[in-house]
């Protein structure tokens, strides 16, 4: 059971952009991601960010390699099938409990800002 | 009584050598004294607890007491718990007060049991060191300049600390085992599906799974017969005949077939875990256990497989929190896409924010084949790694985790050091195996090691069997930090 070297992880190459052309996200991807994900960003925190994202994907881009043809997605751990239900009300109305804890409610309306002139 | 298991704690009360309300009393005088250092809760309830310890204490009187009945346990502040801030370790939850209770919880509350109050915990889970919460960082009780592990750390140093007589987790990438093996305490995430996730907080939902953490695989056993069972409200929830998980705590190993994988003992594992390890598999030999050489060829895939499928579904499941119906709204905005925004900004931390963009992009358009399918083929490969391997082996066994518990501070601008260290653990959720971590000694600087056992589906009542003997016959669970 001593460390077993034919199993070695080259881990630092794989974060190594140039060994890993596969992705590199432009500061207008990350603009667009964070744009898309509603996150407000300056352009610091975008620039941050872009760096570490192509870290992790050059962590992820080992994935590529591996061939998976005829193999099913597995989207959960136990392939069951969707339980159904009637279609009856089952929950009571709490409207009163959950609108206590909103940041803005009026007369039974959660306020946003108006979005149509 | 510190030192107490559940099971003879539970026989102080029925002989009442020891009322709930005294029990949950001399708790809540040791957090105040001990949680200053070791920032393990976020909030106490002092008045609620003991409510529920009087109510306990009629309830044994009246002779209707479950194990639990009267026990003081912490939840893990990611379970949504009726009239209890329920922070889920983030500052968008700061004022979050819940109006329901998690299926677990509800559970909890059946049995009789007391909430102690609510761990401290990565934000939305998100960590390996409890140093993303927005409450501030756990510290480790065997070294407070040491992390406590995470996403669970709160409640791993609480346990460890004996802030709590037990207390719970949720692991989506290791979060019960990696904190449990750091901080000297045992934990198990059950097979995916047999506790409800219902009302507990989601990062992944097809990862996610809450477990027992506690002093002995007795004690997890016991947690888990609480909070194991089918709730319709959680649509992957399993209708399965109801366990007693401690059925089998008494078996005999002898003829047990431990596997032991290739790639678990390979580069990256630091060479005091590996030792510590070894001599626990050299005890089962003891105890009459055969050791099976295995593969799980796939183990390495199982980082970045992880991290596209988890923050794929995280960043779906955070869309949710935009400053309307709950929790954190930035003080100023311009308009409606503006005010989302800057409440997202401003609500979530640097890793939660670094995760929910990876998500984003890799579910985008133009990449939904290329990251997202992929991982979800690979991880089907992963999964039958371990089915091939159960077909000649009963438990396989591992290091939890491939170093003990390192510095705060010390991986905190390296995310991609921080994703390496789940390397044992994450592949167990992608199977949606169960999943245990008990300690087995202890390595460089006296910080404790952790023996990871992983069961085949449903199994869970064996891992425990195997667990509980290892632990009749050493004494590295009952060891605590001198504090």
């Amino acid at each position: 059971m001593r460390p077993n070297k034919r199993f070695m992880i080259p881990y630092r190459a794989r974060f190594d952009k140039a060994l890993n052309p596969f992705m590199s996200l432009s500061p207008a991807d990350v603009e667009k991601v964070a744009r898309l994900a509603r996150l407000a960003m300056t352009d610091q925190e975008l620039r941050a960010a872009r760096d570490q994202l192509n870290n992790i994907f050059g962590l992820i881009a080992e994935m590529q390699a591996v061939d998976t043809a005829g193999i099913e997605p597995m989207s959960h751990a136990q392939d069951v099938a969707q339980r159904l239900r009637e279609d009856k009300v089952t929950e009571t109305n709490q409207r009163e409990a959950f609108q206590a804890i909103a940041p803005q409610v009026e007369n039974g309306l959660y306020l946003v800002p108006q979005v149509i002139e | 009584m510190l030192n107490a298991s559940i099971k003879q704690l539970s026989a102080a009360l029925r002989a009442k050598e020891i009322s709930s309300v005294e029990l949950t009393q001399s708790y809540l005088d040791r957090i105040v004294r001990l949680n200053p250092q070791l920032n393990a809760y976020i909030t106490l309830n002092p008045e609620v607890s003991l409510a529920q310890a009087r109510a306990a204490d009629a309830r044994l009187a009246a002779g209707m007491a479950d194990p639990l009945t009267g026990i003081p346990v912490a939840q893990k502040d990611i379970f949504c718990a009726k009239g209890w801030l329920t922070t889920c370790g983030s500052k968008m939850l700061h004022n979050f007060v819940s109006p329901y209770d998690a299926h677990v919880i509800t559970q909890f509350n059946n049995a009789g049991a007391v909430n102690l109050g609510k761990t401290n915990m990565d934000e939305f889970a998100m960590g390996s060191s409890n140093e993303t919460s927005h409450y501030g960082t756990v510290k480790n009780p065997w070294d407070r300049a040491r992390v406590p592990g995470g996403s669970s750390g709160g409640t791993a140093a609480a346990v460890a600390a004996r802030l709590c007589a037990a207390a719970t987790g949720t692991d989506t990438g290791g979060s019960i085992r990696q904190p449990a093996a750091l901080c000297g305490i045992s934990g198990l995430k059950p097979t995916y599906g047999v506790v409800s996730r219902y009302g507990m907080i989601a990062f992944a939902s097809s990862l996610d799974q809450a477990g027992p953490m506690g002093r002995s695989a007795e004690d997890l056993a016991l947690l888990l017969n609480t909070m194991a069972g089918f709730d319709e409200r959680d649509s992957t929830s399993l209708q399965r005949e109801k366990e007693d998980y401690a059925r089998d705590l008494n078996k005999s190993l002898t003829g047990l077939r431990i596997g032991l994988p290739k790639e678990f003992f390979a580069e990256g594992l630091s060479g005091d875990v590996a030792k510590a390890v070894e001599a626990a598999i050299a005890e089962y030999k003891k105890l009459g256990a055969v050791i099976v050489d295995i593969s799980l060829p796939n183990t390495k895939l199982s980082i970045p497989v992880y991290y596209v499928l988890a923050p794929a579904e995280a960043s779906s499941n955070l869309s949710r929190f935009d400053g309307v119906r709950y929790g954190y709204r930035a003080p100023e905005y311009s308009d409606l896409a503006d005010m989302y925004e800057k409440s997202r900004a401003q609500g979530f931390g640097a890793e939660v924010k670094r995760r929910i963009m990876i998500g984003t992009y890799v579910l985008s358009h133009g990449y939904y084949d290329a990251y997202y399918l992929q991982a979800q083929k690979i991880r089907r490969l992963i999964a039958q790694d371990f089915t091939a391997a159960y077909k000649q082996c009963d438990v396989i066994m591992g290091p939890t985790s491939p170093s003990t518990a390192f510095k705060l501070g010390e991986k905190g601008d390296d995310p991609v050091q921080m994703y390496l260290s789940d390397i044992y653990t994450i592949a167990v959720n992608l199977a949606g195996l169960p999943g245990m971590s008990i300690p087995c000694g202890f390595g460089a600087n006296d910080m404790p090691v952790g023996l990871q056992i992983i069961g085949n589906y449903f199994d869970e009542a064996r891992m425990l069997n195997v667990a509980h003997q290892y632990q009749l016959a050493t004494d590295w669970h009952s060891r605590a930090p001198q504090l």
